[in-house]
């Protein structure tokens, strides 16, 4: 087993072969995940626990799904409707599940860097489900499966991000994990949604949709994370939808099978034509809800094995 | 009397760096003997060939009180600069409340009386609560000894307040201390922006707000003809206009905190907040470059920038925690990492960490004079040593040095010929 991390909060501290043992895992679980019994004992009496710090309703259905389907039981905790509110901090919060004793904590907070905090504290694995504006590790691992599947390689890819990657998570895993398995990363979108550095990332950068598109394999969009926007980032909606808005004549600059993908949840009209995002011979934002399920199971496995298989614990 | 034979005597005044023997009468420096060891009949010390040099005059101390005296009082402050060889704090108004009063200034001066063993000069703010809008009771508090004029890291925002209470300011002959920023731009940030904060998902400033805040400054300065000294000067970009003001001969001085010049951005790591500090660290090219420009004497003094935080406030998403380190007792090993690196020879530190500072504020001592106070610091600048921040007489612990490898031990303080601190 190759896979040796202790928390997965990102996709910066994760080796090539350890991505490639998860995906591989992960296409098991997808196979699984079709029958019509779906169900593993692989994780059964274990518990894991979600906590949100901030909304999500798709992500947090994935996580609590996939920890069902491995035989877990699964707790949900709405972080902001709790004891957050009544002034405890993070760490207390924390410390409180923690003396629970999960084996597994699934996390997703607002501030960059929270979940490493939070993983110092604890004494079982942590799952970044999203950090701020740092990683959203299981995103981009289900679209390297999804881009996997659909490509038949995750290497020597053209691949172009789009939208506002300086406001974005997705697009930080994503631009590492691409790296990782040595794939050409293009970052399209306007100036002011740029991040700074970005010209050390090994990346190119695109200011103009339709040279960036320019025979790319994949095409990823990325929601215009509107509540994120101090203001005057860009100078309207539709302003950008004409620059930046993924359509058909757009997309006829990148490869004839190049797929379309995006992280959801949609605005359609704003980053993306909503016929485009329907159209099953190009589309693949349907497989990436399915694979997300199916990856965070193969993660929620690993690191448990990982711990398990770890010198320093010792497991009944 | 006492004299300190077998030493290696640092004057910042006359640059030189040589061993020899001081003779200290009454609480001041009576005589210097460079090259040998008179027999003058009196009692004596062997430094056994450390170096003594003037105490460090610390510019910008925050001490907490009043308060805030769970993160530092006057007495733990006292205990933490003796430790680190400070014989002088001057303290940063930016307590609760404000000293923006004669009577929270007196307050704050009988405190310090009272409880530090080191000495005390105050800073008052310039503007009331330190909020950008009326300007302090400026001739009151100088007649009750304020030394400077400083909001803290509150930046004016308000350029019309800020150039009158220049203008009063000058008439007084008062020193005004700013924190060169563009607020608008640093507001929210948390790391320099770069490479570096957008692989971490953290909101930056450019070092362009730096630059821009200090030329708004130096432009007031011109203006009015105030005293300016910039608080912190922490990037390249800010170097030119720098220059420039100090070549039209206006009366600017500027600061370095001794943590932008020994660390740099990277050593935030996986969201270290004790590396959280305002300005935030700059790269690497931009430390180098403060290094040059302290050597070279475009910036004229080197501060500790203590800033006492509690363990909860730093126990935060890094976003979230508070800003600042502790330094009284870091300075000095931490300024001989430089010494060590080759980078500053000791009179140019000492003059950088006693002189300067002593004579921007009008105080006496500084350097190794006849006649000056005996406010001294020995040391040794080799003794190797894991810093453990537990062992910190600083009330918090907040430190970036924590285990990590220093070269520089204090080994005896001294403040007006008496000692207040042997290791």
């Amino acid at each position: 087993m190759s896979f040796r991390a202790k928390h997965l909060l990102g996709i910066e501290h994760l080796a090539p072969d350890e991505i490639t043992a998860l995906l591989d895992l992960a296409d098991q679980y997808v196979d699984l995940n079709r029958r019509d019994v779906k169900h593993s004992e692989v994780l059964a009496g274990l518990t894991q626990i979600n906590m949100f710090f901030e909304n999500s309703t798709r992500t947090q259905a994935s996580f609590e799904l996939a920890g069902k389907r491995l035989g877990m039981d699964v707790m949900s905790m709405a972080m902001q409707a709790s004891s957050v509110k009544k002034g405890e901090t993070l760490i207390d919060t924390a410390l409180t599940l923690n003396a629970m004793h999960p084996d597994l904590l699934v996390v997703r907070h607002p501030h960059s860097g929270a979940v490493n905090l939070l993983a110092e504290k604890v004494n079982c694995a942590v799952l970044n489900a999203g950090d701020g504006r740092h990683e959203h590790p299981t995103q981009a691992l289900l679209d390297a499966l999804t881009i996997r599947r659909a490509k038949g390689r995750l290497h020597r890819l053209s691949v172009a991000i789009c939208g506002d990657i300086a406001h974005s998570r997705v697009a930080r895993s994503n631009i590492l994990l691409l790296g990782k398995m040595e794939n050409r990363v293009r970052l399209v979108g306007p100036a002011t949604l740029m991040p700074s550095g970005i010209a050390e990332f090994g990346v190119e950068v695109f200011e103009d949709m339709r040279e960036g598109l320019e025979d790319v394999d994949v095409v990823m969009m990325l929601r215009l994370q509107k509540e994120r926007m101090d203001g005057g980032f860009i100078p309207s909606e539709r302003e950008y939808y004409h620059r930046y808005g993924l359509d058909p004549e757009k997309l006829s600059f990148a490869k004839d099978d190049a797929i379309v993908m995006h992280p959801g949840p949609m605005n359609r009209g704003v980053e993306i034509d909503g016929t485009l995002a329907d159209d099953i011979n190009r589309s693949v934002i349907q497989e990436q809800v399915e694979m997300g399920v199916a990856v965070r199971m193969a993660a929620m496995e690993l690191l448990v094995r990982a711990r398990r298989s770890s010198p320093r614990e010792v497991l009944a | 009397m006492l004299l300190f034979t077998n030493a290696r005597l640092i004057d910042p005044d006359t640059g030189r760096d040589e061993s020899g023997a001081l003779l200290v009468e009454n609480g001041q420096i009576k005589e210097l003997f460079y090259g040998g060891n008179p027999d003058l009949g009196v009692k004596t010390y062997d430094c056994g060939g450390n170096c003594l040099a003037p105490g460090i005059v610390d510019i910008g101390v925050k001490v907490c009180e009043p308060g805030e005296r769970h993160k530092e009082s006057f007495r733990t402050a006292g205990l933490a600069a003796a430790a680190g060889g400070v014989t002088t704090m001057v303290t940063r108004p930016d307590t609760i409340p404000t000293v923006d009063t004669p009577e929270t200034l007196e307050f704050a001066k009988a405190r310090g009386a009272e409880m530090s063993v080191v000495r005390i000069a105050q800073m008052a703010s310039l503007t009331k609560a330190r909020a950008g809008r009326e300007m302090v009771e400026m001739g009151f508090l100088k007649d009750a000894g304020a030394v400077a004029f400083s909001d803290g890291d509150n930046v004016v925002a308000d350029t019309k307040v800020l150039g009158r209470a220049m203008t009063y300011a000058r008439s007084l002959g008062a020193l005004v201390m700013g924190h060169p920023q563009e607020a608008n731009m640093s507001n929210g940030a948390a790391v320099t922006s770069g490479k570096f904060a957008s692989l971490r998902g953290l909101p930056g400033v450019s070092t362009m707000a730096e630059r821009m805040g200090l030329e708004r400054d130096l432009a007031l300065v011109e203006m009015t003809g105030v005293a300016y000294h910039a608080d912190q000067i922490s990037c390249a970009a800010a170097l030119p206009a720098l220059r420039r003001a100090k070549d039209a001969g206006l009366d600017v001085t500027a600061g370095v905190s001794i943590h932008h010049l020994t660390l740099n951005a990277l050593d935030v790591g996986d969201y270290r907040t004790f590396f959280k500090v305002k300005p935030p660290l700059r790269d690497e090219d931009d430390r180098l470059a403060m290094v040059e420009a302290v050597a070279e004497g475009l910036i004229d003094i080197i501060c500790s920038m203590h800033t006492p935080q509690d363990e909860e406030s730093k126990r935060l998403p890094f976003e979230e925690a508070a800003s600042g380190a502790v330094g009284l007792e870091t300075v000095l090993p931490a300024a001989m990492r430089l010494y060590h690196a080759g980078a500053l020879d000791m009179p140019t530190l000492w003059r950088a960490m006693s002189l300067n500072p002593a004579q921007r504020l009008g105080l006496p001592g500084g350097r190794l004079g006849e006649g000056d106070p005996a406010d001294l610091v020995l040391f040794d600048p080799d003794a190797p040593f894991v810093l453990d921040r537990w062992s910190l007489k600083s009330k918090s612990k907040n430190t970036p040095f924590d285990g990590q490898r220093l070269q520089g031990r204090v080994l005896k303080t001294y403040v007006g010929g008496r000692e207040v601190y042997s290791l």
